[in-house]
């Protein structure tokens, strides 16, 4: 943004000058970088390991619902890796954006609002509910947050469910609207519409991100990441700033809501369970907390493993004396287990961020313990 | 009694027992008149169990500030490992016999409480003490994993619906006070709850190791320089914490007779508002939060609110974090560095 | 430098033949170039002033009714004992420890006491939303068309978010709807550092996994205006605010001797550039009085020396004032115009370094013997 480059010291490579130059035209690169992937996705499902799991179209509308799950982890990047809160009831925020589009463009309502507009509005009413939950909660300690939102995470789902004569409870509401863009009204059964669409909406948050990542605000985050008080003491507003965060990282999810439900013309209580909250922390976790690309990458091989691999995996094993493990239904086990070891093992993630791997290996480093160098730590200069 | 920084506790805050007491007493008649008999009686038995939860949690953060996720679900492991020991045992029925009954029960009871403290100092020693130094985020996000990796071990072994449990009790064991017919299961209950909160109370406040407790919670460096063992000290409060869960989950089995895998999920959140009421760390405020919970859960149920209980218990963390973040019975502890 | 010293000597043995606070004071602005000619005569004014303050940890009381002037321009000094209560009421001048009683004026504001209503700030936020909500009701009842009531519903809603978003900013129209309903809520850091605090703290607290620049430009940041959606828009505004800045701290940074360390990552710097590091972030959001708490902690006689010539040069550059807590008596002793002793968490002395160098009750409580 600033046009520092690092200057690469000895061996001015390819790769370094490529990397020079994308850290300066941060927003051009992401373009070009999104570009690139939105192209070659499609392209590698012709493929042949991946083109005899299912075919092209297929393929493409998973690569949609993975997109999905890109954005709802480069929200919650903005709060778990950049701000440095936990927030575990994510996926209320991803159902409110739903919800708000099936009020806004469905027969149940009555109203038929475009889809574009309603991506703002979803946004905007999910940041709302974070504003909401985070005034009171965020002037306390960090851990407060934490179960707060898993309390919320799990309130909204029920408010939905039990307010039935708004929301038509268990059933869901159904026929939600499609988008439509001049002439071309998308259908469920063309996935290529809400791909291209996903692939958008991500290219502009990660250029959006960047942009606060790099400005005051982002430094403010990253500071009351490393020490509250120092942060407060020169002059930080933490309550506000975090406040921030945390509606930012609402609205985004708020926008997957509204694709969801547009996608899927469908929303019920039960698709933003508190499984969907923790599968998105784990997606963040694995990428690299912090790191905006990593996370991206995380989220979409997560996506891609539950929604496809595991079940190649069970169907595999359909004949063979392993196939009383279900792996579909142990995910959130593995989860679990992988949210444990990471912490422990490689708290930076797969994909760390340089700065995040300094921090988290405060304790080791000065032990003396040579911190463990990247394997794929260059995705960031 | 409290448990964290009573001496730091400025003397205006403090309250006289006696003042304490009455209190209490209010708003016990309170919600006798407000429930009637029948559901004051399951009020006490149902608040019991939160108490017992909130124990733990509360004695957890006010000695390493972390909210340990995973407690609700060493809670609802507890109702699996009762439920599990009594099958495995041979028992199906009621037991008659008031003396076997006993025997059976000290021995759930110690068990039960034994194999939980023992989980709980598994989870420590593998997932939080390796992180005890690392940022606050690292501990927290651990304790969510391990939170899912019980639950998930529970529905591994017992399946994805409710698991019946053998009724040792004889439910229609009852007896006739005020017009309401209450089950012995009901003051037993409370008994053994009551039981426990005072031997915590005792060995907090009175024991070698209660003492160690409460000077690391205060501070952990300098209990440190005094000679206490900081990673004993710590590892013992879980295992106590962990057994009054477990303590809970058996009562829990009794009196309701199922387990589910994830029960804890709820049953913790629920916990942590009772600690939270109570002024966090302090564990006189968590027991009476959680009679405060059950309370709600009776009423709720009373008044044709059920399925709205969860989102009053939500609303009621709220309002206590945003008028009152240090609890009834707690030090202020708002905007602390 | 060694003729910074000599000049900051020169200055305190002047306040010293003059006596009173207040004309040490005023020697010293009139030293100082960038003091305002005519005022130079006045009384100078009282940037800081603490008025009984008490803090207590239970049964402890750390700090028991001190009254402490900071005049503008001076440096004052706290010394006292390990455990005397220094660094409490440091924390509590800078708005992170509440205190039991008492308060502190800052720039002539009442700045922290007890709060006064507290509880009733909650109130504000939520009341407004429920009046609508309840007219709201009340008019669904007569309409019964809804339409209105969820119209009323929505509003009720943003008056609410905008409640809450003037509470986090603490806007001034927020903060003048406080004093008019006679809440108080004492000052938190970031509203002293606003109101032109800096501080630096005993055990260094950097940002240390962030670069001299980037810590730098945190310390800046109540003195940038760019907004997240200048950010987000990437306005020119906004870029050019971030060069400008970004050349403001290379400047901070040699100011204090850490030219060309822009990018070094803060916790590979030396400790004692560590230190100047956290002065520079100190004194980037131009603070009218910098709070030093053991600047020259763990510091060789050498490094202390340069340290403290570089202090004495900030504050004539600058124009600052300083609160200093030492226990190193030289640099208290040669730097100082006021030298405030505590012990037990009491005032014991206070005067000229040479009058608090021969108070009986401070050799006694803290010296032991004469300071060499």
């Amino acid at each position: 943004m600033t046009g520092e480059a690092p200057a690469p010291p000895e061996r001015v490579s390819l790769l370094d000058r490529v990397r020079a130059v994308s850290a300066s035209h941060r927003s051009v690169s992401s373009i070009v970088t999104m570009a690139i992937v939105t192209a070659v996705l499609p392209l590698a499902a012709l493929v042949p390991p991946f083109s005899s799991f299912n075919p092209q179209s297929v393929w493409v509308n998973s690569f949609a619902d993975a997109g999905v799950f890109v954005l709802l982890a480069l929200g919650l990047n903005i709060v778990v890796g950049l701000a440095g809160l936990l927030d575990l009831g994510y996926a209320a925020f991803f159902a409110i954006g739903a919800y708000t589009y099936a009020y806004g463009a469905s027969p149940f309502s009555g109203n038929d609002f475009p889809f574009w507009i309603m991506l703002l509005v979803g946004a905007l009413v999910a940041a709302t509910f974070g504003l909401l939950l985070g005034a009171p909660t965020l002037r306390l300690r960090g851990d407060y947050l934490a179960i707060v939102t898993l309390g919320f995470g799990e309130i909204v789902p029920t408010v939905f469910l039990n307010a039935d004569k708004y929301t038509k409870g268990t059933n869901g509401i159904s026929g939600v609207y499609a988008p439509g863009l001049l002439n071309l009204h998308f259908q469920s059964t063309n996935p290529w519409p809400f791909y291209l669409t996903m692939a958008a909406i991500v290219t502009v948050a990660i250029i959006a991100i960047f942009r606060l990542q790099d400005s005051r605000l982002g430094r403010a985050w990253m500071a009351i990441r490393e020490d509250e008080l120092a942060a407060a003491s020169n002059g930080v507003n933490t309550v506000s700033t975090k406040l921030l965060a945390f509606a930012l990282g609402a609205s985004t999810a708020g926008l997957g809501g509204v694709f969801v439900a547009a996608k899927l013309s469908f929303v019920s209580p039960d698709q933003f369970g508190f499984t969907v909250s923790f599968t998105v922390l784990a997606m963040v976790v694995l990428g690299g907390m912090g790191n905006i690309w990593g996370v991206g990458i995380g989220a979409f091989i997560v996506f891609i493993i539950q929604t496809v691999i595991l079940k190649e995996l069970n169907a595999a094993l359909a004949g063979t004396p392993l196939a009383f493990i279900d792996f579909l239904q142990y995910q959130y086990l593995l989860y679990g287990l992988a949210l444990v070891a990471m912490m422990l093992l490689r708290p930076e993630g797969l994909f760390p961020s340089a700065r995040r791997r300094r921090e988290l290996h405060v304790a080791e480093e000065t032990e003396g313990e040579p911190a463990p160098a990247g394997a794929m730590g260059g995705i960031e200069p | 009694m409290q448990m964290q920084r009573s001496i730091r506790l400025p003397s205006r805050v403090r309250r006289g027992p006696y003042q304490l007491v009455g209190a209490v007493a209010i708003c016990l008649v309170a919600a006798y008149i407000l429930v009637g008999a029948q559901q004051f009686s399951n009020f006490l038995t149902v608040g019991a169990i939160y108490a017992l939860i909130a124990l733990g949690y509360t004695m957890v953060y006010g000695i390493i500030e972390l909210i340990n996720f995973a407690h609700g679900d060493v809670f609802g492991m507890g109702a699996f490992v009762a439920l599990w020991l009594l099958t495995v045992a041979g028992f199906h029925g009621a037991i008659d016999n008031p003396l076997v009954l006993a025997v059976v029960l000290v021995a759930l009871f110690l068990l039960t409480m034994g194999i939980m403290g023992l989980v709980g100092m598994v989870i420590e020693r593998v997932a939080y003490r390796p992180l005890r130094n690392a940022p606050r985020l690292a501990p927290l996000i651990t304790a969510i994993g391990v939170s899912f990796i019980l639950e998930n071990i529970m529905q591994a072994f017992f399946g994805p619906s409710p698991v019946t449990s053998p009724q040792i009790f004889d439910l229609n064991a009852r007896f006739n006070v005020a017009g309401a017919s209450i089950g012995y299961l009901n003051v037993f209950i409370v008994l053994v709850a009551v039981a426990l909160m005072i031997a915590l109370q005792v060995f907090v406040g009175r024991t070698r190791l209660g003492r160690a407790m409460r000077s690391t919670a205060q501070d952990r460096e300098a209990a440190q320089l005094m000679g206490v063992n900081i990673d004993q000290t710590i590892a013992i409060t879980f295992f106590i914490g962990s057994a009054l869960a477990g303590a809970g989950g058996i009562v829990w089995a009794l009196y309701f007779g199922y387990a589910l895998f994830n029960q804890g999920f709820y049953a913790g959140l629920f916990a942590f508002t009772a600690a939270v009421l109570g002024g966090i760390g302090n564990t006189t405020g968590a027991a009476l939060g959680g009679f405060f919970i059950g309370f709600l859960y009776v009423a709720a149920a009373q008044y044709g609110y059920f399925r709205w209980f969860e989102v009053l218990v939500f609303g009621v963390l709220v309002l206590v974090l945003v008028f009152r973040p240090s609890g009834l019975l707690g030090q202020q502890l708002g905007e602390r560095a | 430098m060694s003729a910074d010293r000599g000049n900051t000597n020169a200055t305190g043995e002047a306040a010293v033949t003059g006596g009173v606070a207040a004309e040490g004071g005023a020697t010293t602005a009139a030293a100082d170039a960038a003091a305002p000619a005519g005022k130079a005569a006045a009384e100078p004014r009282i940037l800081l002033r603490a008025t009984r303050v008490t803090r207590q940890f239970g049964g402890l009381v750390a700090v028991r009714e001190i009254d402490f002037d900071i005049p503008e321009g001076a440096i004052v000094s706290l010394i006292g004992p390990n455990g005397a209560g220094k660094t409490t009421f440091f924390n509590v001048l800078a708005g992170v420890t509440e205190p039991t009683a008492g308060r502190v004026d800052f720039v002539g504001r009442r700045m922290i006491a007890r709060p006064v209503r507290a509880w009733l700030e909650p109130v504000i936020w939520l009341l407004p939303s429920v009046i609508v909500g309840l007219i709201a009701a009340g008019l669904d009842t007569v309409e019964r068309s809804g339409r209105l009531a969820s119209l009323a519903a929505i509003v009720a809603l943003l008056v609410l978010i905008a409640m809450l978003l003037m509470a986090s900013i603490r806007s001034d129209t927020y903060r003048r709807l406080l004093d008019r309903m006679g809440i108080f809520r004492s000052a938190r850091p970031n509203d002293m550092v606003r109101a032109g605090l800096g501080r630096t703290f005993q055990n260094i607290r950097l940002f240390q996994n962030m670069t001299a620049s980037e810590n730098v430009l945190v310390g800046m940041h109540t003195r940038l205006r760019s907004t997240p959606l200048d950010a987000l828009l990437s306005t020119p505004r906004q870029r050019a605010e971030e060069a400008r800045s970004r050349v403001r701290a290379s400047e901070l940074l040699a100011l204090v001797g850490l030219e060309g360390r822009d990018d070094t990552v803060a916790r590979n710097l030396p400790y004692g550039d560590q230190r100047r590091l956290e002065l520079a972030r100190a004194i980037a959001s131009e603070p009218s009085l910098l709070l030093l708490d053991e600047p020259t902690a763990g510091m060789n006689p050498r490094e202390t020396a340069d340290l403290t010539a570089l202090i004495a040069r900030l504050r004539r550059d600058l124009g600052l004032t300083i609160l200093l807590i030492e226990h190193d008596m030289r640099v208290v002793m040669g730097i100082s115009d006021r030298v405030t002793v505590l012990d037990h968490g009491e005032r014991i002395a206070e005067g000229t370094p040479d009058e608090v160098r021969r108070d009986p009750r401070v050799i006694e409580a803290y010296l032991g013997a004469p300071a060499e």
